[in-house]
């Protein structure tokens, strides 16, 4: 996983509510059998027009977002499937922090688990950035002038006027991402305590001595 | 005296197998469920690694998701397709995983043949890859989906690294008038507390109309709690779970079924545990239940009319309404009684196992569907096929002019070949009404199999009960 510490970058606005992850990524994506090539799919139904040629109203497609690696978002960000085909397509994009006011909860652990931030911020803040955003669009101008600062050992969301926002994120997945440390390699380090918890009585089936699907 | 718990309390505190302070709790699971679709790179990363799976005992896999429903044959799949359903059996061949193949007559989606082969239990702690896995909460299970590295983790240790979530009472009050189902119920409760509402929280469902309810219709309730954003829905295991379980080909027998019964029954929520959240739905009045927008939480009473965005104060739920109304191409205001529809699919983890069939084949029978309808049904498993046709519900819905297939997810993903063509109107008795989900431009409206069997006969939004 690529640690991620700290990231200066103007956002890319797709500020509907409750994007789900079959929009983020759509099924007919999913029957690779690796991670590759997943940033073709990213947003697909939003980014192609029927005929599939690009629907340039999509910031996506749009020069001015090229490059960017924050991601803004509505309320309740990556709801649906749990397809780990979203982030993973996210991060294809280059795309490393989106930032939402929620997030649906699968979504947030996939996205954690590949070195991408789920930045939660309050609603104040959220409609300064959309302010930002529509700003932005109006006004053209250099896209470092609208780069906002995601610090990860601060907590903290900094925009071009100098506002300041902390943003919440468990301890544990921020010495992971900060690190880029997997879980795995954690969760390995518990093997003795896990055949203890096999062996005992709390494990399931109780008191039955052996369970044997196979 | 030891502080009342709820369900999931009981057993969470059970699985955790270590919590160090500032960490995520080591989490024991107990069935790990598999699917073609998000495991190819979770047994990619083992192999990376050098791992073994630590417990294939406790793995069960089978294929649903790519796999298709008109014909078994090989040359009925795309390349694709066929390239992750032989990593499949290459990957259980490998690292010694039970799995359901194509031709197997025990194979289906994967939350229909865990519970119908009792794997799925009273008590145990449940993951798949997928995000319907709640369905299994149905038997008093902790039941919930993951992504494909916790699959890897979960391969490796048995274990996943989980904070602790929330809980959430959803109290059905009432009794359901009939024609209303246990689907209606779900898609009540996501229009009253929205999408999000159960973010971070595992619902447990309660009082008389869940009580009420058979252990398919339950599966159904549960199977729809992540379209109200919580991952988990559990319902307290009772006579009607045990009466289902018995004899099941995996679940315990004499000594040991008695012995796991006593515990079975310890289970359900202490008199005066705690939740975090609350909120009843009075389900006596209850209409069957439809859905007009791009989410689940987009549903309204069949005899009721689309929300109007101008009445809506909230900006941002305004325009979430607006853009859903543009791509459904309706009107504020507009009734759905008598909506026209394109397609009617009978199908999905949420509504394929026999009570579902049977429903849909009392309407249908003697009847036919109506020109120009494409009716689709799709049973959940080989084994809800053949017990379909024992009974001739097949025979009903192929005399109604309906297609009858081999079980798998058909149409509620589109990735298998069943979809919708562009600007398809369908009535589906499937879990997600997004944009495209059941095909590009495809429109979608969630509803039970009663009311997706009327819409067939009538190639209009109808109110099963007026049939």
């Amino acid at each position: 996983m690529q640690p991620f510490e700290r990231l200066t970058s103007a956002v890319i606005p797709i500020l509907h509510n409750d994007i789900d992850t079959d929009q983020i990524i759509p099924a007919r994506y999913l029957k690779v059998t690796d991670k590759n090539g997943l940033a073709e799919g990213l947003f697909a139904r939003w980014r192609y027009l029927p005929d599939g040629s690009l629907n340039m109203d999509f910031p996506l497609n749009q020069a001015r977002y090229q490059g960017r690696q924050i991601l803004l978002a509505g309320d309740n960000f990556g709801c649906g499937s749990s397809r780990e085909h979203a982030p993973w397509a996210l991060i294809a994009w280059n795309i490393r922090v989106v930032i939402s006011t929620s997030f649906a909860d699968i979504f947030r652990n996939n996205a954690l688990k590949n070195g991408l931030l789920p930045l939660q911020i309050d609603k104040e803040t959220h409609a300064r950035l959309i302010d930002l955003a529509e700003q932005e669009r109006r006004q053209n101008g250099a896209a470092e002038d609208w780069a906002v600062t995601v610090d990860l050992a601060a907590q903290t969301l900094t925009l071009p006027d100098g506002f300041q926002a902390h943003f919440p994120i468990e301890a544990f997945h921020k010495t992971c991402l900060l690190k880029g440390l997997d879980s795995l390699g954690y969760l390995l380090d518990f093997s003795a305590q896990i055949d203890t918890y096999e062996q005992s009585e709390r494990a399931y089936p109780f008191g039955v001595r052996r369970y044997d699907f196979a | 005296m030891t502080r009342p718990q709820t369900l999931f309390e009981k057993i969470w505190d059970r699985h955790v197998v270590v919590e160090e302070p500032g960490s995520p709790a080591v989490l024991y699971i107990d069935l790990h469920l598999i699917h073609e679709v998000t495991s190819p790179q979770a047994f990619q990363g083992l192999r990376q690694r050098g791992l073994k799976v630590r417990r294939p005992d406790r793995c069960v896999a089978t294929m649903d998701h790519s796999t298709p429903t008109r014909d078994l044959s090989p040359t009925a799949i795309d390349a694709q397709g066929a390239r992750q359903l032989e990593q499949l059996r290459h990957n259980c061949a490998e690292f010694g995983i039970r799995l359901y193949d194509l031709g197997d007559e025990q194979r289906g989606i994967v939350h229909v043949i865990g519970p119908e082969l009792g794997f799925t239990q009273p008590g145990m702690t449940i993951v798949c890859g997928d995000s319907h896995t709640a369905t299994h909460g149905a038997f008093g299970a902790l039941a919930f989906g993951v992504g494909t590295s916790e699959v890897e983790l979960v391969l490796a240790t048995q274990c996943l690294l989980q904070y602790r979530p929330k809980t959430y009472q959803v109290v059905f009050e009432g009794r359901l008038q009939p024609g209303v189902t246990s689907k209606d119920m779900i898609l009540a409760l996501i229009a009253q507390i929205g999408v999000g509402g159960g973010t971070g929280h595992v619902f447990e469902y309660c009082g008389e109309a869940v009580q009420a309810l058979n252990m398919e219709e339950r599966m159904t309730l549960c199977n729809m709690s992540i379209e109200g954003g919580a991952r988990a829905g559990m319902i307290a295991p009772d006579d009607t779970t045990f009466e289902y379980l018995a004899n099941r080909p995996f679940a315990p027998k004499g000594e040991a079924w008695e012995r796991m019964l006593a515990y079975w029954r310890s289970l359900p929520s202490d008199p005066g545990a705690q939740y975090d959240r609350q909120v009843t739905v009075d389900v006596s009045k209850l209409e069957p239940m439809i859905t007009y927008g791009t989410n689940p939480g987009m549903g309204i009473p069949i005899s009721g009319r689309i929300p109007d965005p101008q009445q809506e104060k909230d900006a941002e739920k305004r325009a979430a309404l607006e853009k859903a109304l543009r791509y459904m191409g309706f009107q504020p205001n507009q009734p759905m009684l008598d909506q026209p529809v394109d397609v009617v699919f009978i199908g999905s983890c949420t509504n394929s196992r026999l009570t579902d069939l049977r429903q849909a084949a009392a309407l249908l029978k003697g009847r036919k569907v109506a020109e120009g309808v494409r009716l689709i049904v799709v049973p959940g498993s080989e084994s809800v096929r053949r017990q379909a046709e024992a009974e001739g519900l097949h025979e009903v819905f192929l005399q109604a002019g309906g297609e009858w297939r081999y079980a798998g997810c058909s149409m509620c993903i589109a990735m298998n070949g069943d979809q919708l063509q562009p600007g398809q109107i369908a009535v589906s008795t499937s879990n997600r009404n997004f944009e495209g989900r059941q095909g590009d431009g495809g429109r979608t409206l969630l509803a039970s199999p009663l009311t997706a069997a009327a819409a067939a006969i009538r190639g209009r939004i109808t109110d099963p009960r007026s049939l």
